[in-house]
């Protein structure tokens, strides 16, 4: 066994994933992926559609005993805690927020959709309950255009603004980790802009895994890309240093100089 | 540019005719419907009265009212209800939010599925084995409802499993995602949201359950039973079964009696149909997606 020497000063890692392979019965979504996230960052991942992108997603917030037939391999390490031998799930995931590409507004009141994950930890107070609602609908850019209406339904709320309401309901949950899995894709160019704002302030607080359909927006945003193809994990490097060309396979250029995929 | 060619013309007499004879195809099947209650309301209509409704039987069943079997009719289907709507609901979000798909549910499904098509004298024969004999209920209110209970299960658990699988996957995903377990998902997002078509199937069973013969005659209803049942152990009589007995088992009867019972029996199951549509409608009026 080869034992890598990090020549970076050691960061923190958040997310440590080790030869993580994902079958769903007998077909392989992920091969062998190594990689970290480190504290605080923003960690991009790009590839087409089909590369397991979304399958590496529903590994790191554990939703595999929800997913029929879905298997893990390897190990995949929380603050260093190896999250396959977790006990209590639950709790593990309402440290993780998740957004998911197209807007799942509950059927529930907007109030109430973002109260949601509070009141499964226990929280019952109505004022407490007030101030995380309104804390987290503002840090996701919707307070002001909700703030009339919260006791309205949140799936009646326009698609931009499910999106962010989702991600208010996230970050209701106070999460270590944001998972983001093509957020955009149903959402208009402005409120896109809006919440990368948003995105790049809570890195201050939390780590952002980033799945993009939009090889710009990991440019934007990213501290680090990976990029998947296939089930496979091609390569993953400083954003920067990918999009100027530093690559360590030809395949990775291509498909950021939109070649194919 | 838009002039229509000769396939248009014809595409578009075809699609007439075929308008025109699908909308008599459906004309025809509601015709036994309007006939029946045609019928029933000229024949029966005159036989009508509080009198009927609030009194009993007399002169050998030849005379005098239905309410013993008014109120016999109403316990056979509450006491049946109570047996199978938590079971049948239970057994449902069991099927369609716990269990995998494994042999194990799949036969499950299967043996729904048949329990559906069992016929009802079938049941009537269980019924008198397990419930008036094996439990030893006697013939009963109890051992007559839970054989009703038992033939309508079919219809709870499917009309309330098919209700649940409505309510989107993406809903519960998000909620598990926020770390909520099965039954927390289940109780705030998706039951709320399904409990319209639950309630549908539900009434919808009432109605198919004030109707039945077979399966009571031999656990639990009586031929002529003058005074009103005390409680689950005792035997009572029923409109399907006094309809059916005043029809063709007794001698003298005048004309209008048997249709003025099934007039009673038919007004009851449209009416808990009607509850049941308009419910549904104001249930649906408050859909949240």
């Amino acid at each position: 066994m080869v034992v890598e020497v990090s020549t970076s000063p050691k960061i923190n890692e958040k997310l440590v994933v080790r030869d993580l392979s994902i079958r769903f019965g007998d077909k392989v979504a992920l091969r062998n992926v190594n990689l970290e996230v480190a504290e605080n960052e923003i960690f991009g991942i790009i590839g087409p559609a089909g590369s397991g992108k979304t399958s590496f997603l529903r590994a790191i917030s554990r939703m595999d005993p929800f997913t029929p037939n879905m298997r893990i391999e390897g190990e995949i390490l929380f603050d260093g805690r190896d999250t396959s031998k977790l006990r209590n799930l639950y709790a593990y995931r309402r440290r993780i927020g998740v957004v998911f590409p197209l807007p799942v507004g509950l059927p529930l009141s907007v109030y109430q959709n973002v109260a949601f994950s509070p009141k499964l930890r226990g929280i019952r107070k109505k004022s407490q309950l007030d101030e995380i609602v309104e804390r987290c609908l503002r840090r996701a850019a919707l307070w002001d255009e909700v703030k009339d209406r919260l006791h309205a339904l949140g799936s009646l709320l326009s698609g931009g603004q499910q999106q962010r309401l989702t991600i208010a309901r996230a970050l209701a949950q106070d999460p270590e980790i944001l998972l983001l899995d093509e957020f955009s894709i149903a959402v208009d160019p402005v409120t896109t802009m809006r919440i990368e704002d948003v995105l790049k302030e809570l890195r201050e607080e939390m780590t952002i895994v980033l799945v993009t359909n939009l090889v710009q927006q990991a440019r934007r945003l990213a501290d680090r890309t990976a990029f998947f193809l296939t089930g496979e994990m091609v390569e993953v490097g400083k954003t920067s240093e990918l999009f100027e060309g530093q690559v360590a396979d030809k395949r990775t250029q291509e498909y950021i100089e939109g070649r194919f995929g | 540019m838009f002039e229509a060619t000769n396939r248009n013309r014809w595409a578009r007499r075809n699609q007439s005719l075929i308008g025109a004879l699908l909308g008599f195809m459906t004309f025809v099947l509601i015709l036994p419907v309007l006939i029946i209650l045609g019928v029933l309301v000229v024949e029966g209509g005159p036989a009508i009265s509080w009198e009927f409704l609030f009194s009993e039987p007399t002169q050998g069943m030849t005379a005098g009212g239905v309410f013993p079997a008014l109120v016999g009719t109403i316990w056979l289907v509450v006491v049946a209800l109570l047996a199978s709507v938590p079971l049948g609901v239970a057994a449902a979000i069991y099927l369609s939010e716990y269990a995998s798909d494994n042999w194990l549910t799949r036969f499950i499904n299967l043996a729904i599925i048949n329990l559906a098509g069992v016929p009802s004298i079938v049941h009537a024969l269980f019924g008198v084995g397990a419930f008036v004999l094996f439990f030893n209920f006697g013939t009963s209110i109890l051992a007559a409802s839970l054989t009703l209970a038992v033939m309508t299960l079919p219809v709870v658990i499917v009309a309330t499993r098919e209700s649940l699988q409505a309510v989107p996957q993406a809903f519960r995903e998000a909620c598990w995602s926020m770390g909520a377990t099965r039954w927390q998902t289940i109780r705030k997002v998706v039951l709320p949201n399904s409990i319209s078509g639950i309630l549908t199937g539900v009434i919808l069973e009432v109605s198919r359950t004030a109707g039945e013969t077979a399966p009571i005659m031999f656990t639990g209803a009586a031929f002529f039973l003058p005074f009103l049942p005390q409680g689950v152990l005792d035997q009572t009589m029923a409109m399907s079964l006094h309809l059916f007995v005043i029809s063709t088992q007794v001698p003298g009867v005048p004309e209008h009696l048997p249709y003025g019972v099934a007039l009673v029996l038919i007004g009851m199951v449209l009416s808990m149909n009607a509850i049941s549509i308009a419910f549904r409608m104001y249930l649906r009026g408050k859909k949240k997606w």
